[in-house]
């Protein structure tokens, strides 16, 4: 309306579209096929679902078969690949299938791989409790912003994503080493006389996961609370509640959508994270994602790297398949 | 359409009653903008005080700074004597009824009645005897588990209502508490509304934009525009007697005829109108220069429609019938004056026979009787 000159453009590039494609679907071809796919059933809504799906069967599927299928293998220590294969033709006559699940009562058996996988879970854990602590107050603030500053303050937000990942983590070592950015601010202000060991610390890793997924934890936060309807809050301190309560007692709970989902979308990637704890975290941090590194390439133990892919993949998935049917029970069960 | 005052009580007449809600000069800006303009107000215990204005008269921010949500920029406001000056909103005997209901979407019914006794710390057993008690009063026994999503429009105005009563307020503040129901219900829920208020003894504000809601609640209306109060009164004096042009026509429908003062006498006055080719007769004094510009309102009810010229010389004025509405009980007419002027007519169908109805196209004579008109300066 503002700009008619762009409206008309927009307007000719949509007639000339739809001439376009009035072309296309009155062309021999074109009815033909479709023809022959409604009489298969094909509808266009199985088209549009086919797509997503395809992606997910050739990216994630087969994947996902080819590593639970190494998983099953033996180590064979000469040659290439390095595990046995699965299925054997015997004779040329039978097709015989060789399961191992040697690799995985392994996995039990050496308290390394349980140790790693708990202390990732704790790991990912308190990563999780600070993302939220530091993301629920600066969503909040974000979405009672006025609305000419709220786009800007999720620009800033989501700033960090425009430089690689990596880089950011390296900045993290150029702030916190004995030489560092802090460690000189803090000597030449005499605060200290020693440089503080950070570096190589389970602090310096912790530091970096959360500033790393706090921006997971803000967002899904921010697109809930911005939903909320003032009103209720002011509902609530017209039937004498103080403020704070009032938060407490309605903001949090109609924000829990919005935890859950920052909470998952931080604890999830933690739990196999790697990078971060290895160039920031000490020798002793014990990741699961880092055994599985090790597993796969020092070792090159591709059955057991599998295993543990696989072992770590159910112990995740699980629980949070069962937890979202229960989510789902409870808000369309209440709804009949 | 509206009680007729002398039917209940008028504490405002008393000279000795004490206001239960005072407002002094109350002024509220949003920056430059003046929502509310210098309002002063005094409503009295058991009142239904309705404010009514279009959008943007300050009829919402008036009541907000009731809440305690708004501070008035300049001005006081007095709540059963007690100044409300820095009160929060959840320390004021006061309680709201929002727009919207603003019911908490994660609690049942029940609960979100329970929500304000809770705040009190009351024992468990006095909240669920009150909350039972409030909920058979607005009639939604059986609907306590529900959650707001699984009511309709009409229960989810009663929970509000319940949640909002329930603390027994002294006052209670309701903000278009019909806005969201359909005709039907909205006539209704009137009448309960105000069968309920008698009951328990509130005393209510209401905001509404609806002339009708209005009229039909209200012990008094304040109307509002642009931040001012312009007239305050009973549904019968705003509708009978209103005081300016602005009022007349916002309550109800209205022929206004403008014209200057010719005779200006205590108990009459005449009127030359250019609008009327001719000269009305008011049978009441006016306060105004001779010569001045005023205006006659007069309602269509009042207005008469004949085949014959009517006897006497003034309040009537011939024309041709353009439209006709028949709504049943009334028919409009809309009559094209000889001076050019359109004016609307209702006329009673008192008889079944359509014989001797006017049809379009007719010559009628349209006329009134002397206290028909109300004359206004502004």
């Amino acid at each position: 309306m503002a700009n008619p000159s762009y409206v008309s453009l927009g307007q000719r590039l949509i007639s000339a579209l739809e001439a376009v494609l009035a072309v296309i679907v009155s062309s021999y071809p074109y009815r033909a096929s479709a023809g022959l796919l409604r009489r298969a059933g094909v509808t266009g809504r199985t088209l549009v679902i086919a797509i997503p799906t395809i992606w997910l069967l050739l990216f994630f599927l087969v994947p996902f078969l080819i590593v639970l299928k190494i998983s099953f293998a033996e180590t064979r220590w000469l040659g290439s690949p390095p595990y046995t294969p699965l299925f054997e033709w015997v004779e040329g006559q039978y097709l015989q299938i060789k399961l191992s699940f040697g690799n995985y009562l392994f996995l039990l058996r050496d308290s390394l791989y349980v140790q790693a996988f708990l202390s990732s879970l704790k790991v990912a854990f308190i990563s999780t409790i600070f993302c939220l602590l530091i993301g629920y107050p600066m969503a909040y603030a974000i979405a009672r912003a006025s609305p000419s500053w709220r786009n800007t303050l999720l620009m800033l937000v989501i700033l960090p994503f425009w430089t690689s990942f990596l880089l950011r983590v390296y900045a993290w070592i150029g702030l916190l080493s004995n030489q560092g950015v802090i460690n000189q601010v803090l000597m030449s202000l005499g605060i200290t006389r020693e440089p503080i060991v950070m570096l190589q610390t389970d602090f310096a890793m912790y530091v970096g996961i959360v500033y790393s997924y706090l921006p997971f934890m803000i967002l899904p936060l921010y697109a809930n609370l911005e939903k909320h309807d003032p009103s209720l809050l002011e509902a609530a301190v017209d039937l004498g509640c103080r403020p704070f309560r009032a938060f407490l007692s309605i903001t949090l709970p109609l924000s829990r959508p919005g935890i859950i989902a920052g909470s998952m979308l931080v604890f999830i990637p933690a739990v196999g994270e790697f990078v971060i704890p290895r160039l920031l975290g000490g020798t002793s941090s014990l990741m699961i994602g880092r055994v599985l590194w090790d597993e796969y390439f020092a070792n090159r133990n591709w059955p057991v790297a599998s295993a543990v892919a696989i072992a770590l993949l159910l112990l995740l998935v699980v629980p949070i398949v069962i937890f979202q049917r229960m989510q789902a029970r409870e808000t369309f069960g209440a709804a009949r | 359409m509206s009680a007729h005052p002398d039917e209940r009580d008028a504490p405002w007449l008393d000279p000795k009653a004490q206001p239960y809600v005072r407002i002094e000069n109350v002024t509220k800006k949003f920056g430059e903008f003046v929502a509310v303009n210098d309002v002063s107000l005094n409503i009295y215990r058991g009142e239904i005080f309705c404010l009514l204005g279009g959008s943007g008269s300050g009829k919402t921010t008036l009541l907000r700074m009731l809440a305690g949500f708004e501070q008035p920029t300049s001005g006081r406001i007095f709540i059963d004597g007690v100044p409300m000056e820095g009160v929060p909103p959840y320390e004021r005997p006061v309680n709201m009824m929002f727009q919207s209901y603003a019911l908490f979407p994660h609690m049942t019914v029940e609960q979100n009645v329970a929500f304000g006794l809770k705040q009190e710390g009351l024992p468990r057993a006095e909240i669920e005897e009150r909350v039972a008690e409030m909920l058979s009063i607005v009639k939604l026994n059986g609907l306590e588990k529900r959650k707001p999503h699984q009511l309709s429009g009409g229960q989810r105005q009663r929970v509000a209502l319940a949640r909002s009563l329930v603390k027994r307020p002294k006052l209670l503040l309701l903000d278009e508490p019909l806005g969201a129901l359909d005709k039907k219900l909205r006539e209704h829920t009137q009448f309960e509304l105000v069968n309920i208020q008698e009951r328990l003894g509130v005393t209510f504000i209401v905001v509404t934009h609806d002339q009708e809601e209005a009229m039909t609640l209200a012990t008094r209306i304040g109307l509002m525009d642009q931040g001012r109060i312009v007239q305050v009164g009973t549904p019968y004096e705003i509708y009978e007697f209103p005081n300016s042009r602005f009022v007349a026509e916002f309550i109800g429908n209205v022929n206004m005829f403008e014209g200057r003062l010719v005779e200006d006498e205590p108990d009459h006055v005449t009127i030359d109108s250019h609008d009327l080719g001719g000269t009305l007769y008011v049978g009441h004094g006016v306060s105004a220069a001779p010569d001045a510009l005023v205006w006659a309102a007069i309602r269509p009810e009042k207005m008469v429609l004949s085949r014959e010229e009517p006897p006497g010389q003034h309040n009537k004025a011939s024309g041709i019938i353009t439209e006709i509405a028949y709504m049943g009980d009334i028919s409009i007419y809309i009559v094209e004056l000889d001076s050019g002027k359109r004016v609307r007519v209702t006329q009673p169908n008192t008889h079944r026979h359509a014989d001797d109805r006017f049809s379009w196209d007719e010559r009628v004579w349209v006329s009134w009787s002397d206290s028909a008109a109300v004359v206004v300066t502004e």
